[in-house]
């Protein structure tokens, strides 16, 4: 009984750390933050009661607004986009072609690297004025203009950015790719598919676990996508808010004009929109992914 | 027909290899700019460079005045290490309670932890900038560390009590009739048996870190705390588009350490990716 009391307390003490990072950083944060919600608060004076206004006053806020489509459209287009390159190229590599692992290998390299501030940069100069991606177009005729500072194409420059990253959705689709039972196909070529039956009839159906959890992680990310934008308009969302993401607005809102009780309201509001996109996707998932084969995703 | 089939094989392999050098293009542009003369850089979209200089190199770096873009390094390598440790120690001991201990309300401790790996971080930012405001931590890298020490990454906790649960539970049972505790059986058993594990969380903490600006931009203030990210956006703000040169440089610079440890631990890295789904 001593023993067992004994070793409850190690468990606890194993788990110390996460308790203090847990309540401290995480929990009380949490609820404060959405205590902070309705309140107005800049920090330095004590936060002041305001009830539901700052998630009214979003209404009315344009830079609000636009900062919600500029996310609303770089998931709508994005989000798909990587997934379909993800997938597409994973199911080519999975031909069982001589080296795969060095293919793999170039695919996922933009994955590794995109999530930098240097990348962001090298963005920033290849969509330029002067950019090699006007010099390409110059090649086949096409007259270029800086991308990067045109209110009408500045977040497609961000959407390429995020699809060229589809590196590490492939490589789990990849490894899904790999579960499938060989014998299926085998039984598949047996009796006459074709190459696109077998994927529309074994690989897709097979794949959706693989899918759908890429879909999640994809779509999570990509709600809360920040240093691209920040680093291509330089912090200010422009040109005409066209990069102003929901988190770069929130930033502004918290750190630059510290209506800190505003920001966290935006942030309840992202946790509660992604939130129940998972739910809706999770529920949806009953009547398009399939467990058969054991569900290891 | 055979013939035929190794055609087609090799278009397949030409196709790949095509979309796979524009895919990688821009990166080695980067490359080969950096070591360009500023005035080629854009005058000259190919790859090779027809003049090879190390000016942008020595220009970049000494970018700042009174300062090089090492300390920007040494910055970015102190939160980065500290941050590795913190979590390979804080996370391995969390998980090992998870997976190898029993304990008043352990399910719903764990529910708790998982329900955090998928949290925004932006519903704490700002207590927590509150929080570190008060204790007047503020342009200093404890904001950056201390929640790396105590387990905030949930995610890597999750990690590794799914790799704990296959290590054979025979092991420890053995171990106690020798007399070990549970502490002995984490260190001595656990923790080798689960090297791989252990080794992708500190991979991962690692790149993240390195590449993270969010928070470096929220908590860093004065330049000789800044870490590369910082010192890239300052470069970026500071000279604007008269100095590409130093800038691409210090851009590969900057990416040049997790090319390094992808160089080193690729089969990792991406075994990591492919069965816990960590992004990369």
């Amino acid at each position: 009984m001593l023993q067992k009391r004994k070793n409850y307390l190690i468990a606890y003490l194993f788990l110390l750390p996460w308790f203090i990072g847990f309540f401290g950083l995480v929990l009380g944060p949490m609820i404060s933050s959405l205590y902070l919600s309705f309140t107005q608060y800049d920090l330095l004076t004590a936060p002041d009661w305001v009830g539901w206004q700052n998630y009214l006053e979003m209404f009315s806020d344009r830079k609000f607004i636009a900062s919600v489509k500029v996310t609303l459209t770089f998931v709508i287009i994005g989000v798909p986009l990587q997934l379909l390159a993800a997938l597409f190229v994973a199911v080519i590599l999975n031909k069982g072609l001589r080296g795969i692992g060095f293919y793999r290998t170039i695919y996922y390299i933009p994955s590794l690297l995109g999530g930098s501030v240097a990348i962001a940069i090298l963005w920033k100069n290849i969509f330029g004025m002067n950019g090699i991606f006007n010099d390409f177009l110059a090649a086949v005729g096409i007259e270029g203009r800086g991308w990067v500072s045109h209110p009408d194409y500045a977040i497609y420059t961000l959407i390429a950015l995020a699809a060229w990253q589809f590196g590490s959705s492939m490589v789990i689709f990849l490894a899904g790719l790999k579960q499938i039972p060989q014998e299926l196909y085998e039984a598949a070529s047996v009796d006459g598919a074709s190459v696109f039956v077998k994927f529309k009839t074994i690989t897709l159906p097979l794949l959706t676990p693989v899918i759908l959890f890429n879909l999640v992680m994809v779509l999570i990310k990509s709600l809360q996508v920040f240093t691209s934008a920040y680093i291509v308009s330089e912090g200010s969302g422009g040109p005409s808010n066209s990069t102003l993401f929901y988190t770069l607005y929130l930033y502004q809102k918290g750190f630059s004009y510290f209506e800190m009780g505003y920001a966290s309201a935006m942030a309840w509001l992202l946790l509660i929109v992604i939130a129940v996109l998972t739910a809706v996707i999770f529920f949806s998932s009953k009547y398009w992914v399939h467990y058969e084969y054991g569900g290891k995703s | 027909m055979a013939r035929s089939v190794k055609i087609s094989r090799l278009l397949l392999h030409a196709c790949i290899l095509g979309v796979g050098v524009v895919m990688i293009y821009p990166v080695l542009w980067m490359v080969s700019s950096s070591f360009k003369p500023e005035y080629l850089i854009f005058s000259s979209p190919g790859l090779w460079p027809a003049e090879v200089t190390l000016d942008n190199y020595l220009n970049g770096w000494n970018i700042v005045r009174n300062m090089t873009f090492g300390v920007f390094f040494k910055n970015s390598f102190i939160i980065s290490v500290i941050a590795v440790i913190g979590n390979v120690v804080t996370c391995s001991m969390a998980a090992y309670a998870f997976a190898r201990m029993n304990f008043p309300l352990k399910r719903i401790w764990f529910a708790f932890m998982l329900v955090t790996i998928m949290l925004p971080s932006h519903v704490t930012l700002v207590p927590q900038y509150a929080i570190f405001h008060h204790l007047d931590w503020i342009d200093t890298f404890l904001p950056l560390t201390v929640p790396k020490l105590l387990a905030t990454d949930a995610f890597f906790i999750f990690l590794m009590v799914q790799f704990f649960k296959g290590i054979p539970k025979e092991l420890d049972e053995s171990a106690t009739i020798d007399g070990c505790g549970p502490v002995q059986i984490y260190y001595r058993i656990i923790l080798p048996l689960a090297l791989p594990a252990l080794l992708t969380t500190a991979i991962f903490t690692f790149i993240w870190t390195w590449d993270d600006f969010f928070s470096q931009l929220l908590y860093l203030n004065t330049v000789d705390k800044f870490t590369v990210p910082l010192g890239l956006r300052l470069f970026l703000d500071s000279q604007g588009q008269s100095s590409w040169g130093g800038l691409l440089a210090m851009s590969v610079l900057s990416l040049l350490p997790i090319m390094i440890l992808f160089f080193f631990f690729q089969r990792q890295i991406v075994e990591g990716i492919a069965t816990t789904g960590v992004k990369g």
